[in-house]
């Protein structure tokens, strides 16, 4: 039963990836959706940037002096000056163990 | 023109500095599956049938907290349902290869390759050969997904919780977007999609991921009509 629900996901899964890549025709798609899809990064990430950082494990809301708001803004300080992927990962990362294992 | 030698690498280079997120983040995901006591050989065959980190950890985490199939099933295909708007945007790119291409390099269409090919297509549309640097960045994620949620299933329990390695995935994600801070109309749209997201965030299936771009793309729309 658990196979089935796998293969079921990863079908369902594959058919959200290639979907719009395969089987859409792109005309059908007016000019007004083109120009808003420019957005598509912007629109998506922070609904997983913003719940990484601000609920926890449990799913409720972190304390506002939680390390991992102190981590992220290190990294979006990084990132943004230095332009650097891993900077902006490790940054985010060092400062919020500094904060958990030293303070 | 660049060569498709020259593309595959490029694609390659441009996601290799999110393995700092994406092998921490596998282990923690083959580490969870095991320790909520699903079989080895299940946990990494996920990582090929839905290769789709998040995705693969809620499924688990709801069938083994009791859940039916089908809320289990549901909930991937929502979560994972944000790939229908990269689609849409790529699909630009990739008109032109035949239709059983197509169908193949849907397969490595993934949130971090999807991000750093976009932004070298939107720079070089005239490429001809652009869908080998799709291949180089989500060929790379994919091999690299695979060592590493292998690598969590073998170490399992030795992963220590206290060092919070699931903190990389947001990390990874403000890398990918951080230089659009600098563009009013793009912090309008992430600050909508974000707090969406945080007030969406126990409607059932985890569908605030799908929701909250949703409104944010309104915005989006709306934004662009005040701008002309």
């Amino acid at each position: 039963m658990t196979w089935l629900s796998i293969i079921i996901a990863g079908i369902i899964t594959y058919f959200t990836r290639m979907t719009m890549v395969a089987l859409v025709d792109r005309d059908l798609l007016g000019e007004k959706v083109k120009a808003v899809l420019a957005y598509v990064p912007s629109a998506v990430f922070p609904a997983i940037i913003f719940p990484g950082i601000f609920i926890n494990d449990y799913g409720t809301f972190i304390e506002i002096n939680d390390p991992k708001i102190f981590g992220a803004i290190i990294a979006i300080l990084v990132g943004y000056f230095s332009r650097n992927v891993i900077a902006t990962i490790i940054s985010g990362l060092f400062s919020y163990w500094i904060i958990i294992f030293l303070l | 023109m660049f060569t498709k030698k020259q593309l595959l690498t490029k694609g390659l280079l441009s996601v290799a500095p999110h393995m700092f997120s994406v092998i921490p983040f596998g282990i923690v995901c083959g580490a969870i599956g095991i320790e909520l006591g699903f079989s080895p050989v299940l946990v990494y065959a996920m990582s090929i049938i839905i290769f789709g980190g998040a995705s693969q950890i809620v499924f688990l985490q709801l069938l083994s907290g009791g859940a039916s199939a089908l809320i289990a099933v549901t909930s991937v295909g929502v979560i994972n349902s944000r790939h229908l708007l990269y689609g849409a945007v790529l699909s630009e790119y990739l008109e032109k290869l035949s239709f059983i291409k197509k169908l193949l390099i849907s397969y490595l269409v993934v949130d971090q390759g999807f991000a750093e090919s976009n932004k070298f297509f939107q720079k070089n549309k005239n490429e001809t050969h652009l869908h080998y640097h799709l291949l180089g960045s989500g060929g790379t994620l994919w091999v690299c997904w695979q060592i590493s949620t292998l690598a969590g299933i073998i170490l399992g329990s030795f992963v220590p919780e206290e060092l919070g390695l699931k903190f990389a995935v947001p990390l990874t994600f403000i890398a990918i977007v951080v230089q659009d801070i600098k563009k009013l109309d793009h912090v309008i749209v992430m600050i909508t999609c974000g707090l969406s997201s945080l007030l969406f965030f126990d409607a059932p299936f985890k569908s605030y991921i799908i929701i909250s771009p949703i409104i944010a793309l309104f915005v989006a729309a709306l934004v662009l009509k005040l701008k002309k």
